[in-house]
């Protein structure tokens, strides 16, 4: 049993792991039930299987075929983001949607079905698999395509990777002329400034996020930075990259879990008022690469520590245009008044491109992500809130950051969750799963639990 | 090395040292003996810009295969600048110490067969007076240890032979590069407990590469061994002998 946590270092539970190596074995069929897992960059539990195994599908992680002419990269379903980049940025081609990092797997993109800065125009990258191999535990092996066994297409797709293994996927890229993004900076005062101008950015621009003051209060709820930015055209193919443009990071790493009295209300309440003044309220524009303008935090090696060893709950959350204005007021001025301070939030709006995923978490409306240092009792009821408040507005919690939505918030932000459920491999269960469907298993969880299991610090977490 | 042959392409420290050579274009001669895995490797490489990439399916253990295999990598290559010789077994010492067929199966295979390889090989790279033999030993061959002195034993024997290669080939213009890792973190070592000093076959490749580049002639990657095996092989035998090593 190893002790194992996931991005957000909540919660740290006991599993086994088990490395895959070649694409064409059969799964390996420990005692329990597996999960797949890739970097680990889900925040909650999604990515953890207390008591059972992980497959780490990290040794699967070669390419397959790359038409330079089409832009289809076929690849085993542990290749990075990263590695995609690094081969087909060079060669005229773009991930169609990136999430803010490029440390996650393409499984794990499949499995999640991640979004971008461009949800507004691309919808997610669910779109752009063109198709995949889905291995069961049966030994059965399917290739799946929206023409080609299309149920399990759609349940994969979101499916938090446990439909079964996915062993190899095609994506379609897309062409780009350089590596290089014009990116303006927007500043907007409040909440109503975010939406006008949020909304008046899609029609021009390909790429939008919102940078928010999650601690501003009174009259600036909701104050921050819109970046807005296109892929720069043509005429600025002669720029000569900049070595730190394609290295790993910058070299900047956090050494150590920071104490956590480093990252305190008055510390980021400082920071963003800094952060947001330093341009004197005024647009601004420049021409950037790719890597600081989709993956600022990936420069970090490690920022997770910077919330200590108690690591921090995530919270994002979309809630639907109609009801956008006052939920999302509602939710900053209590993480606001709640003083406990988030590091980064998000505030992006979602197109009404449908994904092919059934379980998929995006959809129209304003998404907010935020993330609370974990000091407890006092943050899980503060976040527990959020999710009422963002129950009641219509909208939904993302599963790939969360590690304590209820089982009635579940059923209620993913309707298909019934017909999802027959398509669930048998061997293949999550800690995330078990906690938001508390139902009969096909194995005993209790004899599995080694005696070091983590238990529940309170009745909030006993979900 | 831009013509390259790879004998147990699909260890995990070759399938690393093909990726870095197919990204500097190399052209690859990959042989394994799993031919589904050998083909992963193969479109890896190819994918990720080798500028050709030939295969062929062989069990190493059979000797008399070694000069077709070799006739065939430089009919498919054009000739061959590069060796790299990357098969091997770990074994299981409690085994072999039961059986002596346990212990010649790691015996044939780390040092008999790449003993006769490289007889082909060296021949035709002092005859073209030129080229690179980059041989993955390990550090267990340092030093013969109750826990796997089998393995050691096989690698011992191969350092020593890449020793007079080395010293016979030096005219020629021939490299002849040992290659001494540590602890891999690779399907080989998946059933041992890990610790800091397990490196990563990308970073052994890495090693290896910057090692032939150089024609250095034994190198340890990560570097840290070469300490580590000083002070091991410096212990007196009368105390290493009682230690649980």
């Amino acid at each position: 049993m190893k002790s194992l946590e996931s991005w957000g270092r909540y919660p740290r539970v006991e599993q086994h792991t088990r490395p895959l190596v070649w694409r064409t074995d059969s799964l390996p069929r420990p005692d329990g039930t597996v999960l797949p897992h890739g970097l680990g960059r889900s925040y909650g539990d999604s990515c953890l299987n207390e008591g059972g195994t992980l497959l780490l599908t990290s040794g699967l992680d070669r390419l397959i075929s790359f038409d330079a002419g089409t832009g289809v990269v076929r690849c085993e379903a542990g290749v990075t983001l990263d590695t995609l980049l690094r081969l087909a940025a060079p060669r005229g081609w773009f991930l169609p949607v990136t999430p803010g990092t490029k440390f996650v797997t393409v499984g794990g993109a499949i499995a999640n079905d991640v979004h971008g800065k461009n949800h507004h125009r691309g919808g997610t990258f669910g779109r752009y698999v063109r198709r995949f191999e889905l291995l069961r535990s049966d030994g059965s092996r399917r290739v799946c395509a929206p023409d080609e066994n299309p149920d399990w297409y759609g349940a994969t797709i979101g499916g938090l990777g446990l439909t079964g293994l996915v062993t190899w996927a095609e994506v379609q890229l897309k062409p780009i002329s350089n590596p290089y993004v014009l990116q303006e900076t927007v500043p907007f005062e409040n909440l109503d400034g975010f939406l006008d101008v949020a909304r008046a950015s899609e029609a021009d621009y390909e790429f939008t996020m919102a940078w928010v003051d999650c601690l501003a209060v009174g009259k600036n709820v909701g104050r921050g930075l819109l970046y807005r930015g296109n892929f720069a055209p043509p005429q600025f193919d002669g720029l000569p990259l900049k070595k730190s443009h394609l290295s790993h990071g910058s070299g900047l790493a956090v050494p150590m879990d920071m104490p956590a009295f480093c990252l305190n209300r008055l510390s980021v309440s400082a920071f963003n008022w800094l952060y947001y003044h330093r341009q004197n309220g005024k647009p601004k524009q420049r021409l950037t690469h790719y890597d600081p303008f989709f993956y600022p935090l990936d420069a970090i090696y490690g920022w997770n520590r910077i919330y200590g060893k108690r690591g921090f709950l995530q919270f994002q959350c979309v809630v639907p245009y109609s009801t956008a204005r006052d939920a999302l007021r509602e939710i900053l001025e209590r993480s606001s008044r709640g003083g406990l301070p988030s590091f980064l939030s998000v505030l992006k709006t979602f197109g009404d491109i449908p994904s092919p995923g059934w379980m998929s978490f995006p959809r129209q409306g304003v998404t907010l992500a935020m993330d609370f240092a974990n000091r407890g009792e006092k943050t899980w009821r503060l976040v527990e809130e959020l999710d009422r408040l963002t129950r009641e507005a219509g909208g939904a919690v993302y599963p790939a950051k969360d590690a304590r939505m209820s089982p009635e918030s579940f059923a209620a932000y993913f309707p298909r969750r019934a017909e999802f459920s027959g398509y669930i491999d048998p061997a293949f269960s999550s800690s995330f799963w078990r906690r938001v469907n508390p139902v009969t298993l096909p194995f005993s969880l209790e004899s599995e639990r080694g005696p070091t299991a983590s238990q529940p610090q309170s009745l909030l977490a006993i979900r | 090395m831009k013509k390259v042959l790879v004998l147990g392409a699909t260890s995990a420290i070759a399938q690393a040292t093909v990726r870095l050579l197919a990204a500097r274009g190399a052209s690859l001669y990959l042989v394994g003996r799993n031919a589904a895995n050998l083909d992963s490797v193969a479109k890896d490489a190819a994918t990720r810009g080798a500028a050709k990439v030939e295969q062929r399916a062989v069990d190493l253990n059979d000797f008399a295969a070694h000069e077709p295999l070799v006739d065939a990598a430089y009919a498919a290559l054009g000739g061959l600048d590069g060796v790299v010789l990357a098969h091997g077994v770990l074994g299981d010492q409690a085994e072999a110490q039961k059986s002596w067929e346990a212990t010649e199966v790691v015996l044939r295979t780390n040092f008999l067969s790449a003993v006769s390889l490289l007889t082909v090989l060296a021949n035709r790279f002092e005859a073209q007076k030129a080229g690179t033999l980059v041989v993955i030993s390990s550090v267990a061959g340092d030093r013969g240890r109750q826990s796997n002195y089998v393995y050691g034993a096989s690698k011992g024997a191969l350092n020593v032979f890449l020793q007079g290669l080395r010293n016979r080939l030096a005219k020629s213009n021939v490299a002849v590069v040992t290659v001494k890792p540590g602890f891999v973190d690779t399907p080989m070592t998946a059933h041992l407990p890990k610790n800091k000093l397990f490196a990563s076959p990308d970073k052994v490749a890495r090693g290896l590469l910057s090692a032939a580049d150089g024609r250095k002639n034994e190198v340890y990657v990560p570097g840290i061994w070469a300490l580590i095996m000083l002070i091991i092989r410096t212990i007196p035998e009368a105390m290493f002998k009682r230690m649980k090593l």
